[in-house]
């Protein structure tokens, strides 16, 4: 039950990055499209989506409410001043899809919250997961630290990075769903950000030797998780080749290929534990009463419903944005 | 956590989540509205219903993209603002509030794409699925969080461990009770009400300018119909969850009834000043007794108890409870004569001439919102000082380390961004409605189909003439 549970849990974090990743990458781009007409088909090429993409944080958010709450308290209130800025900054990045369309002079206003905001949660998004790379101060399952116990040169690092990465995310997929102008900044942007993403790898990887952070000893300890690595590396390649040959459909699945792998390295780091390295899973893990409660009706039932027509409703939306159609 | 974080968080939540409220309450009655008028349009093929539907999707999308904004908020305040709370309740709260957003939250934002966006791509038959599904899935929503709030007011099927968490031990108890049952229909009863007062006023909006005649009394008949039938079934729930309230909240019923000291038989006090410093009443306007125990528990001797017999750290503030309910119940009363008058109006063909009235119906727009919230603040400020009634204080429910400065901060980043996005949608909400219906072109069908909600002529800058909605404006 548990494994189940910390399972979904991974599951749905993992969705939520490479689909919120995309969208929240879009977004940033949105800041450097050339005209208005880039701009429309930028929107339009996540519009159907995003809403449902941002669902999967909201189910990661309850999914640790209901099956590990003490890391639930734990984590929300240690973040509490990231979480207000990504909420912030979802909220006007949220909002701005509807209001562009429908204001008369406020549209720069929504259009500067849609790409800061884009930028904001990404940002914030890495920080907290620098901050947790670097361990936060734990005592007997309670937060021990201030409120900016998470700010450190390596968690703003981390967030450079994962903007990098959603951005990425984001030109992937604006190659895939668009045509022309739009796409044509999608394929010159890629290389460019997969080498940053590149960079900020190797800096984060010396910044750990340097500051040796425990993460390093699991990976001597379980030299078999190299191989995750080694997809990424993979991955990496098959992009250039992708955007050498501007193939549209395979940059978007490499480029998630390579979250994938960042994910699953990160995780393997983790276990047995949930907040490194203070709290495991088992731990966290709420009475079986809760937890089984959960698995008959929302594990076993309503996530492989969800997950289907999720499907569905991507397939409904497939293939290209339709330029001529993208008009209000 | 210092009082004045503590008293923060509770401003914090209390502002984001009647600000949440406003928009659910809303959007829960107009998904089963838009479900109404698609399968109409599906089965008689009368224009009218198609361009009521096109219409009113526009405002769905403004109003929905806000309440899910607004509502992702909630989801994190628990864990934020309420880690201790979080902490012990979270086996109960949590898998809940998860089921909340596995079978509500995902439903309806992923079929939302579809309702918007995705007319031209899907058959008819399933763009009315998608609408059902967006209505299922707001109606589940509302389902989750009342099941989430009931158990905070009346906690059942639990044990308490020593470590002071909260273990389920009967979730059938939790999830079928009474209370549950009778506050989950007042909840929808609230919004459908709300929004079939919505649709009405902007019917006699219509009616008092002359403008889309035909939409107008559509608007009008469906909208004050449905309210004819709903509301007194509401002030019946609503009755009903009074009786929950006097059976298992004496601190609550005495801070509603406003009652000092326990009488038996009581009367029912319809006006007053409490004053909580010197533990009494000024400027009383009461019925004599034995009213106030006739609708307390139904007999002629009952007892309703006082505020004095409840000890004092146990006390919730009287005034809000008090007079919240009392707008609510006015509000209801209100709104049972505006709709059981402007039916008879209307059925007697009368309603056109009674310009005073259609300036009623009209003003009556925020009656539901107004009775939704009241509503929502006698059954939140009435539980306190506790969060889980009778067993976890509100004081002990916040997380400890937080700091005045912090919530400071948040509440005010929450103040302003809400300000400015509520401001925002206010004023697109109002267009949209001024603009009137008319304006619509052909749809269902054709492939001028709109993929969005239409930009109001003349509402885009990329189209300053005001060109037609659905071609190109640039």
């Amino acid at each position: 039950m548990i494994t189940f549970w910390a399972a979904a849990l991974a599951l749905t974090l993992m969705l939520y990055v490479l689909l919120d990743g995309f969208d929240l990458g879009v977004g940033m781009l949105f800041g450097i499209a050339p005209d208005e007409t880039a701009r429309r088909h930028m929107v339009q090429a996540i519009a159907p989506v995003w809403d449902g993409n941002e669902t999967w944080l909201v189910l990661a958010a309850t999914i640790l409410f209901g099956a590990f709450p003490t890391v639930y308290a734990l984590l929300l209130s240690a973040f509490y001043l990231p979480l207000l800025l990504m909420l912030a900054a979802l909220i006007l990045r949220g909002v701005a899809f509807e209001f562009r369309y429908k204001s008369r002079r406020l549209r720069r206003v929504w259009d500067a919250g849609f790409v800061g905001g884009s930028y904001c949660a990404a940002f914030v998004q890495g920080v907290t997961v620098g901050a947790l790379v670097q361990e936060l101060p734990v005592r007997d399952g309670l937060y021990a630290g201030g409120a900016f116990t998470w700010l450190t040169p390596f968690s703003l690092l981390c967030g450079l990075g994962l903007c990098l990465g959603y951005a990425l995310l984001g030109a992937a997929w604006l190659c895939g769903k668009t045509e022309s102008d739009v796409r044509d900044l999608g394929f010159r942007l890629l290389p460019r950000l997969l080498l940053g993403v590149l960079v900020f790898l190797g800096a984060a990887f010396a910044y750990a030797l340097a500051m040796n952070l425990r993460v390093l000893h699991r990976w001597v300890e379980r030299p078999e998780m190299l191989v995750l690595p080694l997809v990424g590396a993979a991955a990496c390649a098959g992009l250039l080749y992708a955007v050498r040959r501007r193939n549209d459909a395979l940059p978007f699945p490499l480029v998630a290929l390579i979250f994938a792998a960042a994910f699953a390295t990160l995780a393997a780091s983790f276990l047995p534990y949930m907040v490194p390295f203070s709290v495991t899973v088992k731990e966290a893990a709420a009475p079986e009463a809760s937890l089984s409660f959960m698995f008959w009706g929302a594990g076993v039932v309503v996530l492989p419903i969800t997950l289907i027509y999720t499907l569905v409703v991507y397939r409904v939306f497939k293939g290209k944005v339709d330029v001529a159609e993208h008009y209000d | 956590m210092d009082i004045s974080a503590l008293m923060l968080s509770r401003i914090q939540f209390a502002f984001t989540v009647s600000f949440h409220i406003i928009f659910p309450a809303f959007t829960v009655g107009l998904a089963a509205w838009l479900a109404f008028l698609q399968a109409r349009a599906m089965i008689s093929r009368e224009p009218v219903y198609d361009r009521l539907f096109d219409f009113w999707l526009k405002i769905f999308a403004i109003a929905f993209g806000l309440g899910v904004v607004s509502g992702i908020v909630m989801a994190f305040q628990f864990g934020t603002n309420w880690s201790e709370l979080a902490r012990r309740t979270g086996p109960i709260q949590g898998p809940l509030l998860g089921y909340e957003s596995f079978t509500a939250f995902a439903l309806e934002a992923s079929f939302f794409g579809v309702l918007m966006f995705g007319r031209a791509r899907v058959p008819r038959w399933f763009y009315l699925f998608a609408c059902l599904m967006v209505c299922l899935g707001t109606s589940l929503s509302s389902f989750w969080i009342l099941v989430n709030n009931s158990w905070m007011q009346y906690p059942t099927g639990f044990a308490l461990r020593p470590d002071g968490v909260f273990v389920p031990t009967d979730w059938w108890a939790i999830l079928f009770n009474g209370v549950v049952w009778v506050r989950f229909p007042h909840m929808v009863l609230a919004a459908y009400v709300t929004t079939s007062f919505c649709v009405a006023a902007t019917g006699a909006w219509y009616m008092l300018r002359g403008s889309d005649r035909i939409e107008a009394r559509a608007m009008i008949r469906m909208g004050l119909g449905l309210a004819a039938i709903l509301v007194p079934l509401q002030l019946f729930f609503g009755h009903l969850t009074g009786d929950y309230v006097v059976k298992h909240q004496p601190s609550k019923i005495a801070a509603i009834e406003g009652h000092w000291e326990s009488q038996a038989p009581a009367g029912e006090i319809l006006f007053a000043w409490p004053d909580e410093a010197q533990e009494k009443n000024h400027f009383v306007v009461a019925l004599p007794a034995p009213i106030g125990s006739l609708i307390d528990d139904g007999t002629l001797t009952g007892t309703v108890i006082g505020i004095k017999d409840i000890p004092k750290a146990d006390r919730p503030p009287v005034l809000i409870p008090f007079f919240a309910f009392r707008i609510m119940v006015g509000c209801g009363l209100l709104m049972l004569a505006l709709a059981w008058g402007g039916m008879a109006f209307y059925a007697t063909g009368r309603l056109e001439r009674a310009r005073w009235l259609q300036w009623a119906i009209f003003l009556s727009f925020p009656l539901g919102f107004v009775a939704t919230l009241t509503g929502w603040f006698t059954a939140e400020v009435g539980r306190q000082p506790w969060t889980v009634y009778g067993q976890l204080r509100t004081a002990d429910a916040a997380t400890p380390f937080l700091t005045s400065p912090q919530v400071a901060t948040s509440l005010a980043v929450f103040g302003a961004v809400y300000a400015l996005i509520f401001a925002a949608g206010t004023v697109y909400i109002y267009r949209m409605l001024r603009a009137g219906i008319l304006p619509t072109p052909a749809h269902a069908g054709s492939t001028a189909n709109p993929k969005r909600p239409l930009a109001v002529p003349g509402d885009s800058p990329g189209a300053p003439g005001g060109t037609p909605s659905g071609t190109p404006a640039e």
